[in-house]
């Protein structure tokens, strides 16, 4: 789905392949090694002596920023001192932002001394790729965001014959190295569909060679097809990994296999498994204006999950799509017996079978009558679309069959009526 | 048509893809809105064969036609008068069929309904159209809906969705959103709210669409046939800033009531990603929020949840209508769609005779049925040839003796040389270079009365003089001075008493052994005790004996009379002949070709040339 970050390894080794494509005088080390939990740090020098011969610098490579910040920067060490930075670090929990997670990956390279650190950076619009640079990178490059000079390159433009040097400021005796490597850089950028490149810092050596610190990247994942030859190749794909400390519940995971089983959506979020307000929508657009109108509406502390399930999925999948939130709901009933609310929601389908949708979700709660009637769920239920009076007709017996309170409303009752009028019961 | 106009009750579209159901309900939109012609004008279908074919269609309850091209610029050629381009290419290939659709000469507007394409390629063709003056709907759209004009694809759901929501005949509202999955509902609260939609359009989910929400809504604006706009909005982009931009520049007037949705982004998990690829907030700019706050402050009428959308919708029209704003509607009764068989069948409400009763076998589950039986459980089990063949030509589980003597004519008839007349035909053919089944036919058709149809008529002429209780010398009577031919089955070439016929013997000792009785045959040896007393080469052959014992097999078997005489009178034992013969036919064709074996013609030597 669009924009995704990579690690800053792979974007690195990515980076390290194509720049010299076009710009033919980079030399990359290639010294970049990544350590997670299992890896033996020995075996690991047998193969890279350089680790015991260099000085080193290391940091985590989960996709968080403001390592120096916190502390997680090892800088200009020899190889005992990065054992003891790993030993310390390397599979213990961390707070980034008010996110807790996991360290599990350390990024090492050759340390560089540098005096002096750049910042360059590209993204994109409508019409335009942007190139940012600074003579001031580092961590104050936000704190100097005046300093960013920003040059717009119309999209379709060859960069060989746009003059970048009179849009940059006066790069003095460093312009015959930084335009051909900013130049590269834009073609590689372009080339492999990168949806953002950033540099910050970079260093150039005494003998004027361009070294990156450290890079953030994402790339166009939709462009995989046109890059078989480098990062979506099939064999070993580059891989997008989720947000720091980003980790799946079982009933998550379970809803994701079943999803990639299928040509239909079906996703599902849980944020918080003691609320009261629980959704099964149907569709990523109505699904997102339900969450807004209860949160709209302030009952956004008491929401338990966010998801949809759409593109006609079968009877089977939406049957266990709604069972998996069904046994949510009823997992632990409120301790004072207050009513919790199951808000079955759609808009007008275009193709959805409302009628066979809805099958598989009578089923469910057929199934777990007495679950919901245990945890006090109260239903509301409304949608259109194909079949829509058999399906919500459905919907109308099955409540009257196994005692659970469903309302059921049609295309004539606003979308989000339900949801005020669900809410009251909380 | 005016500038600010992208379809009217005229406009053709060319389809890129073979989408029948799109297609299908697009024309079926144009009848409930009473176009005179369909809208579709062709269709694109790169993968066939030939330069042009032909799509049939519903036009109401008639069926016409619509010519598919393998090649858009010839479809472009021919229907210069479509400029409306519907792609269905997959999110690989629209690219470059975009491209090509931009580049031409007639195409002004393109629909692009693929997700997923590569964001850099999307950007491209929005500047190609920019540079053309074109409009792009999409990519990841369901596309959008003029009422009572033009349709594109699938947009609106059913026909009965587009009649609920009004959509056969305009309204007095422009609509845009980004989400097509919403339009459907958004189409029907215009509809309950207001007179209706004149046009509706959704522009993608993704984070560059062809063309953003704003020049959608500038298009309307400059449309007098509209009087009011709403557009839904969606967190993440800077697309509804430009509005706010547009209508603090009095560039749009007209009362516009808009939501941006994503409010919820606040509470939600950071970085989780919302149905549409365009929908994550990468500043505080982008959020739902905020841009609903700001497009509040210039006086844009944006509800306080998505619960009092329809309300303010109405509020906004309703007002109008007292400013006296808008003409009233010239409504009509759509006509009503013909229900498709299909759909009409399935609810009980049509009958059909069928045209064709098929008894042994059934196709349709998930294994192919031999009456009744499984072929998986025919493979598991390891059933014999013997067995198919009864089950599709007897309807019968045939027993084991029945199974094996079938298996055993086949392998007896399977060939007799090439110089008999079916293998030397099917030789002939082969070698005049035709393919197998020419060259095998050729061979089949020279069976009948004088090349192996001995044996049915064996089988006929015995069954009927044993059924009749005729003596055999009375028989042999009969067929001399009544039937006035010699005994079919009887007499032999070469073989003769004393050289008996090798596979006559084997026949014998089965149907002694294995079957239960056999009344025929040993009424045929009586036959043939006489005949043999008169010349000693008058042998039950081989092709009687087969046709012989084949009566006795049925008598084994539990059959009435006239079941019996239904498998004579169905040419079965014929069909075993051409079952068994066609084997070695195959097998002197092949032989043939293996060799290269040139054009025969027989020579001269071989025919008498006479007056």
């Amino acid at each position: 789905m669009a924009q995704k970050s990579i690690y800053e390894y792979d974007a690195k080794k990515l980076l390290a392949s194509q720049l010299i494509k076009y710009f033919p005088t980079y030399e990359y080390h290639s010294k970049l090694l990544v350590i997670t939990p299992d890896t033996n740090l020995d075996d690991l020098a047998n193969r890279n002596p350089w680790l015991k011969n260099e000085k080193l610098a290391a940091k985590p490579d989960q996709l968080f920023g403001k390592r120096g910040k916190a502390g997680l920067l090892l800088l200009n060490a020899n190889f005992e001192g990065l054992k003891a930075f790993v030993k310390e670090k390397i599979g213990k929990e961390l707070e980034v932002g008010n996110t807790k997670g996991i360290l599990e990956r350390i990024l090492v390279e050759p340390f560089v001394p540098h005096s002096k650190e750049y910042y360059i950076s590209f993204t994109s619009d409508r019409n335009n790729d942007i190139i940012h640079f600074s003579f001031q990178g580092g961590i104050y490059v936000e704190e100097n965001w005046d300093k960013v000079t920003h040059v717009s390159i119309p999209i379709g433009t060859d960069i060989n014959s746009f003059n970048v040097t009179n849009k940059l400021p006066n790069l003095g005796d460093l312009t015959d190295v930084l335009i051909p490597f900013i130049k590269g850089l834009f073609q590689v950028y372009v080339d492999q569909d990168f949806a953002f490149l950033e540099i910050n810092p970079f260093a150039i050596t005494d003998d004027k060679k361009i070294v990156p610190l450290d890079l953030k990247a994402k790339l166009d994942d939709t462009a995989s097809f046109l890059h078989q030859d480098t990062w979506g190749n099939l064999a070993s794909p580059v891989q997008f990994p989720p947000a720091f400390g980003q980790k799946m519940s079982k009933e998550e995971e379970f809803i994701q296999s079943i999803d990639e089983q299928t040509g239909a959506s079906l996703k599902l979020r849980i944020l918080n498994r003691d609320a009261r307000i629980w959704t099964m929508v149907a569709g990523g657009g109505a699904s997102v204006i339900y969450t807004d109108t209860i949160v709209d509406l302030g009952y956004g502390n008491q929401l338990a999950n966010y998801g949809e399930y759409s593109g006609d999925p079968s009877r089977e999948h939406t049957e266990m799509y709604a069972k998996t939130i069904i046994d949510l709901i009823t997992e632990k009933p409120d301790p004072q017996g207050k009513p919790k609310i199951l808000i079955i929601g759609g808009g007008i389908a275009n193709f959805t079978d409302v009628k066979a949708t809805f099958t598989g979700i009578v089923s469910a709660i057929r199934k777990s009558a007495e679950q919901l009637k245990k945890a006090n769920v109260k239903i509301y239920v409304r949608r259109g679309g194909p079949n829509e009076k058999e399906g919500l007709e459905l919907m109308k017996q099955v409540g009257k069959e196994v005692g659970v309170p469903i309302k059921v409303f049609d295309r004539y009752t606003h979308m989000t009526r339900i949801v005020p009028l669900a809410l009251e019961e909380i | 048509m005016e500038d600010y106009e992208l379809f009217d009750r005229n406009t053709k579209a060319i389809i890129y893809g073979l989408q029948a159901n799109a297609i299908q309900r697009m024309l079926d939109f144009d009848f409930v809105s009473k176009r005179n012609t369909p809208s579709v004008a062709a269709i694109i279908r790169p993968t066939q064969d030939g330069a042009i074919g032909y799509h049939k269609v519903f036009w109401g309850s008639k069926e016409i036609v619509i010519p598919i091209y393998k090649k858009l610029n010839l479809a472009m050629k021919n229907h210069a008068d479509a400029d409306v381009i519907i792609n269905f290419s997959s999110f690989r290939s629209a690219y470059s069929t975009s491209k090509e659709a931009l580049e031409s000469e007639t195409i002004r507007t393109l629909v692009i309904i693929a997700e997923g394409i590569p964001e850099r390629q999307s950007r491209d063709l929005v500047r190609i159209a920019k540079s053309k003056n074109k409009m792009i709907i999409g990519p990841a759209t369901v596309g959008g809906i003029k009422a009572g004009a033009f349709k594109i694809g699938n947009t609106a759901g059913t026909i009965e969705n587009i009649v609920l929501s009004k959509l056969y005949r305009p309204g007095s509202v422009g609509f845009v959103s980004k989400s097509g999955g919403l339009s459907n509902e958004m189409y029907f609260t215009v509809s309950q709210n207001t007179d209706g939609i004149y046009e509706g359009i959704a522009i993608g989910g993704d984070r560059y669409p062809g063309a953003t929400l704003l020049e959608h809504l500038l298009r309307f604006e400059a449309n007098p046939k509209i009087k009011m706009l709403v557009c839904l909005g969606e967190i993440g982009g800077l697309d509804e800033w430009n509005i706010v931009e547009a209508v603090k520049d009095r560039k749009i007037t007209k009362p516009l009531v808009l939501w941006v949705t994503g409010t919820a982004a606040k509470i939600l998990p950071k970085g989780l990603q919302f149905g549409h690829a365009g929908a994550m907030a990468g500043s505080e700019k982008e959020t739902a929020d905020a841009k609903n706050k700001a497009l509040r402050e210039v006086g844009v009428i944006v509800p306080n949840s998505y619960d009092d959308f329809g309300d303010k919708i109405k509020e906004t029209f309703e007002k109008l209508q007292v400013e006296g704003k808008i003409d009233p509607i010239e409504d009509f009764e759509p006509p009503s769609l013909p229900m498709d068989y299909t759909m009409a069948n399935k609810l009980g409400l049509v009958r059909r005779p069928t045209d064709v009763v098929v008894t042994i076998s059934d196709d349709r589950g998930d294994v192919p049925l031999f009456s009744g039986v499984g072929l998986d459980t025919i493979i598991e089990k390891n059933m014999s040839l013997g067995y198919v063949i009864g089950l599709l030509w007897f309807k019968k589980k045939l027993p084991d003796f029945a199974q094996d003597y079938i298996e055993m004519v086949v392998k007896l008839t399977a060939d007799h040389g090439p110089a008999v007349s079916g293998a030397h035909n099917a030789i002939i053919t082969a070698r005049a270079g035709k393919d197998l089944m020419s060259s095998l036919t050729s061979g089949i058709l020279t069976i009948g009365p004088r090349f192996g149809g001995a044996i049915s008529d064996a089988a006929r002429y015995f069954k009927e003089a044993r059924d009749k209780g005729m003596h055999p010398q009375e028989f042999i009577d009969h067929m001399k001075t009544v039937i006035q031919i010699n005994i079919p089955g009887i007499g032999h070439r070469i073989k003769s008493v004393n050289n008996p016929d090798v596979r006559v013997k084997l026949l014998k000792e089965f149907v002694f052994t294995r079957f239960p009785k056999h009344p025929y045959l040993d009424f045929a040896l009586e036959v043939e005790k006489l005949t043999t007393q008169k010349r000693n080469n008058l042998i039950l052959n081989v092709d009687g004996c087969i046709g012989i014992c084949f009566l006795d097999l049925m008598e084994n078997l539990d059959l009435t009379e006239e079941e019996k005489q239904d498998v004579i009178d169905a040419e079965i034992l014929n069909g075993l002949f051409v079952l068994g013969r066609s084997i070695g036919m195959m097998g002197h064709i092949f032989d043939q070709k293996r060799q290269r074996a040139g054009l025969y013609r027989q020579p001269w030597d071989e025919i008498l040339f006479a007056d």
